[in-house]
């Protein structure tokens, strides 16, 4: 038995065959000692390589989005570099095979990318690679992408966006990669699939695990290969605990989520891209609690547009069927990647110029912002909130500008809906004078990870804190109690869209402080429907 | 030889989406186009060339073409990083 141990990308087991992607297993062919007909290979290869290429473009475009499908584009180009184009023939008239010139030349290119001092600048390194890689399969006689008899788990490095694109989805049980972040494509997918994954596992891919027994356990971080019999019987248990505690939470699909005295509450999912409202809708979610808008954002050049927002926002609220949107406003700042902005390095970003702050100061990115959100408010029920609020003044401004966009869309004959004005309360400043911000909008959602970041004065990310941290702070609970009370007295609903809102142990608590709303992850909807049904909380 | 000199304001800089953009416009030349950043000159018409230069807002870049329509090319050129750059 091997064992692994990684970080786990999504939670679940999976018992299966192990299947490892080897980027590059063939040894290379060598020259068949004319140079003009290796270049002709070349040429047909890359011929072949476009066309794939063009095909990927409109899939990733199609399946994944945009900004994804970029990526790809910038691939074309790299194809048709003649720098590349230059070494790749050079090296060839030197005596070299095909696909080894397309390898070493991808090779030194990627490399130079790679020593850039440019972070994202680096990340192209891959896209140089991928290129390369494709030549080489095509020149090679490969399949591009991997072909699974039966269903299994992918072993691999690490899989680039176009070759997870290409993968057999309906086959994967699990995926383990050697590298990768919490953030790689592949947790990003296996999230949206639902699988058990685990990255930056330590897990020899040189022995030789192909074809063997596999089994991934997504609660602990590890992996097994060749299990013993005690391994596999205790896995194949706690697969059916897993499995067995999903059936009975079954019995809450559909149901309302109502303790036994019959207080009704919302429970809604929180999700990052409009990918998401499918997971949403199979988790049984009964809206969307949080849309959070900086996907539309990161990971691209240019500002999205307000065609792009607005196409965004309405295939969720399209896809929710009536039930209810709340997007967040655009919550960014200077610890995230967002080049074209130009915001400055800042000391200590958490307290610095983000989230509703840019807003206010910059109309040219909180315009179209808003003029898509109204205009894809059409299409179903949509409610709107502010993040990093700490003064009455910020929404009555924020109100004024709102009215003016509607004044706007008016006069323009454009369409538009209405939408429920809300704020986040994540600022202790906030909780402090909820009574007074209660007054001037129609919800509120608190945001308990930046409210407890916040008030406990301790950086979620630094593990040297762990010791001073209590989720369950006296001090946050008092101030989510205060923060249910103005909204009661106000007579407006409010609701907790951050991590606490999915702790089960609190939330008997947050109804009786009287919360009317929950959001949490999908996958966590059914499990807290059980608990809101088992709370004996009376109606207000 | 024709040349002008511009600073990059675009706050990316000179991205993959604006490299390409200008690799793909100075392609439409059949003269030579040199572009110059902190002291590196590359081919305009190559894009691995012009992303490596990583160029970024505040650099002063130089546009060298020299052929047949240099003139042309050059004020398409200029007009072209203005409004894009």
């Amino acid at each position: 038995m091997l064992k692994g141990i990684g970080r786990p990308a999504y939670s679940g087991i999976a018992i299966g065959r192990a299947y490892v992607y080897h980027k590059q297993q063939s040894q290379l062919p060598a020259s068949c000692g004319d140079s003009v007909k290796e270049q002709q290979k070349f040429d047909e290869a890359r011929q072949v390589a476009r066309e794939q290429l063009e095909e990927l473009f409109t899939k990733t475009k199609e399946e994944i989005g945009q900004e994804q499908a970029m990526i790809i584009d910038v691939q074309m180009m790299m194809l048709d570099d003649l720098d590349y184009l230059e070494s790749v023939a050079d090296m060839i008239q030197n005596g070299c095979g095909a696909a080894k010139a397309a390898q070493d030349s991808g090779d030194i290119f990627s490399s130079a990318f790679a020593a850039m001092d440019d972070e994202y600048m680096k990340a192209r390194a891959v896209d140089v690679k991928d290129i390369s890689t494709r030549l080489v399969k095509i020149l090679c006689g490969e399949q591009n992408g991997l072909t699974m008899e039966e269903p299994g788990i992918l072993v691999a490095e690490d899989l680039t966006p176009s070759e997870t694109v290409q993968l057999p989805k309906d086959k994967i049980l699990a995926f383990v990669t050697r590298q990768g972040s919490s953030n790689s494509h592949t947790a990003i997918l296996a999230r949206i699939m639902n699988i058990p994954s685990l990255v930056q596992t330590k897990l020899d891919l040189d022995a030789d695990i192909d074809g063997k027994m596999m089994v991934v356990d997504g609660f602990n971080g590890v992996c097994y290969v060749d299990p013993d019999e005690e391994t596999l019987s205790e896995m194949r248990k706690k697969q059916q605990q897993a499995t067995e505690e999903r059936r009975q939470l079954e019995a809450y699909r559909g149901k309302p989520s109502i303790t036994k005295k019959g207080r009704k509450i919302n429970l809604f999912a929180n999700i990052g891209n409009p990918q998401d409202v499918q997971t949403a809708l199979d988790g049984d979610a009964e809206g969307i609690g949080l849309l959070r808008s900086e996907f539309l954002y990161l990971g691209r050049d240019t500002a999205p547009t307000e065609e792009e927002l607005f196409e965004a926002y309405r295939t969720v609220v399209e896809g929710m069927q009536g039930r209810r949107v709340v997007i967040r406003t655009l919550d960014i700042g200077a610890d995230k990647q967002v080049d074209y902005f130009g915001l400055d390095k800042e000391d200590n970003p958490a307290l610095g110029y983000r989230g509703i702050r840019i807003c206010l100061e910059q109309d040219e990115i909180f315009r179209p912002q808003m003029r898509a959100i109204y205009r894809a408010a059409v299409y179903g029920k949509v409610s709107v909130m502010f993040p990093m609020i700490t003064s009455v003044w910020e929404v009555q401004k924020i109100k004024e500008f709102c009215a003016k966009i509607r004044e706007e869309l008016a006069a323009e004959g454009i369409a538009y809906g209405e939408t429920e004005l809300g704020i986040m309360v994540e600022t202790p400043a906030a909780a402090v004078i909820s009574r007074e911000l209660a007054k001037e909008v129609d919800f509120f959602s608190v945001g308990t990870n930046d409210l407890t970041q916040y008030t406990l004065a301790i950086d979620r990310q630094n593990a040297k804190l762990d010791r001073f941290y209590d989720a369950h702070h006296p001090a946050v609970l008092a101030l989510m109690s205060l923060i249910a009370k103005s909204a009661q007295e106000a007579g407006i609903w409010c609701g907790i869209c951050g991590e606490l809102g999915a702790d089960a142990a609190l939330t008997e608590e947050f109804i009786k402080m009287g919360y009317d709303e929950l959001s949490v992850s999908p996958g966590r909807i059914l499990e807290l429907r059980k608990k809101i049904c088992e709370c004996e909380v009376e109606p207000q | 030889m024709k040349e002008f000199k511009y600073v990059i304001t675009d706050e990316l800089g000179l991205h993959a989406r604006p490299a390409g953009q200008l690799v793909k416009a100075a392609s439409g030349y059949t003269s030579d186009v040199k572009l110059t950043v902190n002291g590196t000159t590359v081919d305009a018409k190559r894009i691995m060339g012009v992303m490596r230069l990583a160029a970024k807002k505040g650099h002063e870049m130089t546009v060298t073409c020299s052929g047949v329509d240099e003139e042309k090319a050059a004020s398409e050129l200029e007009a072209f990083v203005k409004a894009n750059l």
